[in-house]
């Protein structure tokens, strides 16, 4: 866990009695909706269809059981009983009433949770892997990392105001669990020979309208010089990011524009000025950092305890270990997802209840700590491996434990025209169809690791362009239909998806799905090639002529 | 807010309403014929030609402190008189999500 220090909660605390007398001006009519507005998005405030939305950040996704059963207490006391977390290590409320919003806020505050940095013109809430700090053959905890640039970059005054929005991601594992090379900033922790650590450093990446995956400008920047080296990259587009033209503005199509070669030129021109400055991270800020995440005490345990060998014989349990659970870096020791995918439901939403008992699972069996996913599941970080079948029997309990973890029901999507004010179709009754037709879990993993993202615009919140099957909601005429690309993937080797032939209505996605799935099936030549793999051995040639032979 | 200058560019294809999200809360509302705001759609002003939903639309965004984003939006008027949303988008605006919500209201 992290320790927040004072400075932290002074400037939390600040911003709750500020945006409380913002409301209140808002209110009584002193302030217009055009001067609100900016404040409010500052405060992670958006207006959806039918209500506000409250978007909280989850910096590099851990949560404390104590602040999980904080945002149970916000979903119940001021929305409607739940929260839906997104892509982006956030969790959003979509019902919060303005004139409770600080309240909600101050309520959050008290356990050290905001809502800066997720929404607005500036660095948004760093990510990283939900593994941190936990997955074996990390390099080293990528929050520690994450945590500097939280830092330096909230309410830096120079990054507050940039042309458009601006994410980092940073990862320390071979796989790629962050998604970096979306990102405007991705950074991959590593050592170079000297065994010190720093970063490749990739730029340019995101979806959206234009979509781009991240190119490499530096293949290793010292753990020393990365404030420099980030300030330089967002200097260079601060100057040369376009402000007219709000498609144009994110550093995706700088970098585009300018090729990677001469953007990776005027940052190092720019760096070589700054290097050494005061930016430079000495070995005592970063301990000092470092020395604020603390590690739960692990015991001696075995690999295999008589709990585990006595489960085995319980083929439900099994199924969900070999899909949920995964190894941990010290032995004895486990990291389970649990599934936010159940069938029929609508992805990465929790009710309050499921909250305050995963907040009290956590604590009995995780040391009081919860991750937050990208893929929109959570995650027990710490649980010895003895607990699995007594943790797993609770999780099923709650509906927390679907075997579905990275397949084909484990689907991203974003709220869609069901909630989102700028969609074109909904999202939520796609995926849930698709649960309910992949429901057979035999038939699930036979198919193996596919992921299906779905978006309800072309802004890409459910990161459509990488997922392995993509799908976009598009209007035409009034009625919704949707695009559906194949073989992007957002790891370590990501690539954007590709059109596999004309948008379809809404009631005929799901059986396209199938038809792409059945193809697959039949085309691939060993049970374990994966869905992207044929896809890029034989392109979308035969996933089409599939689809549409009988459209 | 839509500025007088795209107000003037705004062209109706049939009934229309305007609607907005109340201030404090973001409720769904419509804009009535007394000049003040409801919830149901069935006390909705209808406007047909342009000119009307300029005037309505106009006379709506000068309430900033009772409404945010008020727009037009088409509506579809039943031979009964009934009044309904005349899109999907705006359907759900007023019947709410398609969706079960994951806890029952
Ligand atoms: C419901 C209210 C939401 C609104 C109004 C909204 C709005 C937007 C917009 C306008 C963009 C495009 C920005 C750009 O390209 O510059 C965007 C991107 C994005 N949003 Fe959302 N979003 C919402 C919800 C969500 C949710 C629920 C998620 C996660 C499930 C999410 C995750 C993302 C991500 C990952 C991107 C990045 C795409 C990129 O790299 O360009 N958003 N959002
Ligand atoms: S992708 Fe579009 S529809 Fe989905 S949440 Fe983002 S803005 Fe809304």
């Amino acid at each position: 866990m992290y320790a927040y220090d004072q400075l932290d909660r002074a400037l939390i605390n600040e911003r709750v009695d500020e945006f409380r007398d913002q409301v209140k001006r808002r209110l009584s009519g002193e302030l217009t909706e055009d001067e609100f507005k900016m404040l409010r998005l500052q405060n992670g405030v958006y207006l959806q269809l039918h209500a506000y939305m409250f978007r909280v950040a989850i910096p590099y996704g851990t949560l404390s059981s104590r602040q999980l059963r904080r945002l149970a207490h916000v979903a119940r006391r001021y929305d409607r009983g739940y929260g839906h977390f997104t892509t982006r290590q956030n969790i959003q409320f979509n019902w919060i009433k303005l004139a409770e919003l600080p309240d909600a806020l101050a309520d959050l505050a008290e356990v050290g949770i905001h809502a800066m940095q997720t929404s607005g013109n500036n660095t948004r809430n760093v990510t990283s892997d939900q593994w941190a700090g936990v997955a074996p053959g990390e390099v080293e905890d990528p929050r520690i990392w994450s945590e500097l640039l939280r830092q330096y970059t909230t309410l830096h005054p120079e990054f507050s105001f940039l042309p458009r929005k601006f994410k980092f991601a940073i990862t320390a594992s071979a796989h790629d669990r962050a998604a970096i090379k979306i990102h405007d900033i991705g950074l991959r922790l590593h050592k170079n020979a000297e065994g010190e650590t720093g970063f490749e450093v990739l730029v340019g990446g995101g979806l959206g309208r234009t979509p781009f995956i991240a190119k490499t400008i530096k293949s290793f920047v010292h753990g020393h010089d990365l404030l420099s080296y980030v300030e330089a990259i967002l200097r260079v587009y601060n100057q040369y990011g376009r402000r007219d033209n709000i498609y144009k503005a994110r550093m995706k199509i700088l970098v585009h524009e300018l090729g990677i070669e001469k953007f990776a030129q005027e940052v190092e021109e720019e760096w070589q000025q700054m290097r050494g400055n005061s930016l430079t991270l000495d070995d005592g800020i970063i301990e000092e950092i470092r020395s604020r995440f603390t590690y739960p005490a692990y015991e001696k345990l075995p690999h295999m305890p008589d709990e585990l060998k006595k489960a085995a014989h319980d083929a439900h349990f099994e199924r969900w270990r070999k899909n949920s659970v995964a190894l941990h870096k010290v032995q004895g020791y486990a990291i389970v997802t649990l599934s936010l995918k159940p069938v029929g439901g609508p992805p990465g939403d929790a009710t309050a209840d499921q909250m305050d008992a995963i907040a009290d699972l956590a604590d009995k069996y995780s040391f009081g700590e919860i991750r937050v996913g990208h893929e929109q599941n959570l995650a027990l970080p710490h649980v010895a491996r003895r607990d699995l079948p007594a943790l797993w029997k609770a999780l099923d309990k709650l509906g927390l434990a679907t075997p579905n973890v990275n397949l084909v029901s484990d689907i991203i999507a974003c709220p869609g025209l069901d909630y989102c004010s700028l969609a074109n179709a909904r999202s939520i009754p796609i995926a849930q169809e698709l649960t309910r037709r992949f429901a057979n879990h035999d038939i699930a993993s036979l198919i193996g690791r596919l992921h299906i993202n779905i978006s309800g615009c072309i802004n890409a919140c459910g990161h459509h362009h990488v997922g392995h099957i993509g799908i976009l909601g598009v209007e035409k005429n009034g009625e919704e239909f949707y695009q559906i690309t194949i073989g992007g993937r957002a790891d370590e080797n990501a690539e954007l998806g590709n059109l596999i032939g004309p948008a379809v209505p809404y009631a005929e996605v799901a059986d396209v799905v199938e038809d792409i799935v059945e193809a697959y099936l039949a085309l691939r030549v060993r049970p374990d090639e994966l869905f992207v793999e044929t896809v890029k051995r034989l392109g979308v040639e035969p996933f089409r002529e599939r689809v549409y032979a009988t459209r | 807010m839509t500025s007088p200058l795209e107000q003037k560019k705004i062209r109706i294809a049939g009934p229309s309403v305007v609607t907005a999200n109340r201030t404090w809360d973001g409720l769904v509302i419509y804009r009535t014929a007394r000049g003040e705001w409801s919830a149901t759609l069935s006390e909705a002003a209808i406007v047909r030609t342009s000119e009307e939903a300029r005037a309505l639309l106009a006379e709506s965004v000068a309430d900033d402190l009772g409404a945010v984003g008020a727009y037009i939006a088409p509506v579809e008027i039943k031979e009964s008189g009934r009044i309904k949303p005349g899109n999907l988008r705006e359907h759900i605006r007023f019947r709410g999500v398609t969706i079960e919500l994951p806890v029952p209201a």
